[in-house]
């Protein structure tokens, strides 16, 4: 079985990390499971905790005007849950609920945050992965609000 | 170019239809006694004639292997579109065609093919798609990373759910808006990119949907070294001779239906961002 320093080395979100921040970063890590319909967690509460996808999907989630819970996005192995955590005043602003059985890196926010501000090289690398990651899904929420599908033609070639 | 040939339609039963969305049909299309719109390649379009009121261009879809049958997926978005969608079996289209440049099917010989597609941009690719898993043992790795409004909105949906369960093809779909019953991934299209598996330096994109949507495609690929001259967009401007003729359809330097619709991305790189174009 793999130890959380080889698994959090071989997560995108911190592969090639100098061996030093992972050792600072497993400090703060431990592992977790969710079943399906279990939620990381919920719109409101504290974001203490973010999370590297290693199996499953969780589907991010809105309520709705109608009050359904609505889908705006899914993310699976590789990707980070959570993005609250960096950010004052660290309350999740939407639910996180596993799809299926989801394994998962939770890293304590908390304790994360500390050691980055205790050591601004590890905070500047944080920063270098985690704005790449904010930048992609401002970038897919845009689109998404350009329904870019809702307009198309009638079937000319580039539809 | 014996341009008074071009410039005639051919008259086309309409053997069949079917509904592939709320708007949106296919149309199958008898052979007319001149068939020269029969012979097509994957990316080709045919210019077609609803009478009486005006004339669009239309991907071939794909074709009926058994009676030699072609198909036009059509969207009603305007007048002649809307006219198109109504037709029903036994009645009459006119046809000009085939047009255009086709995806570069040879040049994916031996390499992995991305196909991206969006919305009804499936359309132009789903020959593109019969072709590789047809023909499976000539490719590298086969992904299709398709993006759709919502589920209602999945064109072909049957077909995509058959090429999923497949094991030689990656088949990722993804929707922007999810519906309760959606299982399926819930995000832009780009996000598929990372996804899937593939060997960058030895790929060939063929990407097909709205032009913003293709930036961003192109971009996600470019993160992941696919090389620009291995992509290649199917262009979309408004067709109206499909000869070259009129200029309707410039781009730049290139007319779409003559010079395109498929071009390489390095040839069209610089014209893309330009708002006016």
């Amino acid at each position: 079985m793999e130890g959380l320093d080889e698994v959090i080395r071989e997560h995108p979100f911190f592969r090639d990390l100098d061996p030093r921040f992972v050792s600072l970063v497993v400090g703060c890590a431990r592992n977790v499971r969710f079943d399906a319909g279990q939620y990381l967690f919920r719109e409101g509460g504290p974001a203490d905790q973010f999370y590297l996808l290693r199996h499953g999907h969780v589907a991010l989630e809105m309520v709705s005007p109608t009050g359904g819970a609505l889908t705006f996005q899914t993310l699976g192995e590789g990707d980070i849950v959570g993005l609250s955590w960096f950010v004052s005043p660290y309350r999740w602003a939407y639910d996180a609920r596993a799809i299926e059985l989801t394994r998962a890196v939770s890293l304590d926010a908390v304790c994360l945050r500390s050691k980055l501000d205790e050591d601004h090289d590890l905070g500047y690398e944080v920063m270098q992965r985690f704005v790449p990651v904010l930048i992609e899904r401002l970038q897919g929420t845009r689109l998404q609000m350009l329904d870019v599908y809702g307009h198309s033609r009638a079937g000319a070639p580039g539809s | 170019m014996n341009i008074g040939h071009f410039m005639t339609p051919d008259v086309s039963r309409v053997a069949g239809t079917r509904r592939e969305t709320r708007d949106t049909w296919t149309l199958r299309l008898e052979p007319p006694r001149n068939a020269a719109a029969w012979s097509y390649r994957p990316g080709q379009f045919n210019m077609l004639y609803a009478f009486g009121i005006g004339e669009v261009p239309i991907s071939i879809s794909g074709q009926v292997a058994g009676d030699g049958t072609l198909l036009h997926t059509v969207r009603a978005v305007g007048r002649v579109s809307a006219a198109l969608t109504r037709l029903r079996k036994g009645e009459s289209v006119g046809v000009r065609g085939p047009f255009g440049t086709p995806w570069p099917m040879d040049l994916a010989v031996g390499r992995d093919v991305i196909v991206a597609a969006g919305g009804l941009g499936l359309a132009p690719v789903r020959p593109v798609v019969r072709t590789l898993l047809e023909q499976r043992g000539k490719f590298g790795r086969v992904v299709l990373l398709f993006g759709a409004r919502s589920p209602a909105e999945i064109v072909f949906r049957r077909e995509v759910e058959r090429w999923g369960r497949r094991r030689d093809a990656e088949v990722l779909v993804t929707v922007d808006h999810a519906s309760p019953d959606w299982a399926g991934h819930v995000g832009v299209v780009t996000t598929l990119v990372k996804k899937a598996a593939f060997d960058p330096g030895n790929t060939v994109a063929m990407l097909c949907g709205p032009e913003v949507m293709m930036r961003f495609m192109v971009a996600a690929l470019r993160s992941s070294a696919v090389p620009d001259d291995a992509m290649f967009l199917s262009m979309e401007r408004n067709m109206k001779c499909a000869i070259g003729q009129c200029g309707h359809c410039q781009f730049g330097a290139d007319f779409v239906c003559r010079d395109g619709p498929v071009l390489r991305y390095d040839r069209v790189r610089d014209r893309l961002s330009v708002r006016e174009l």
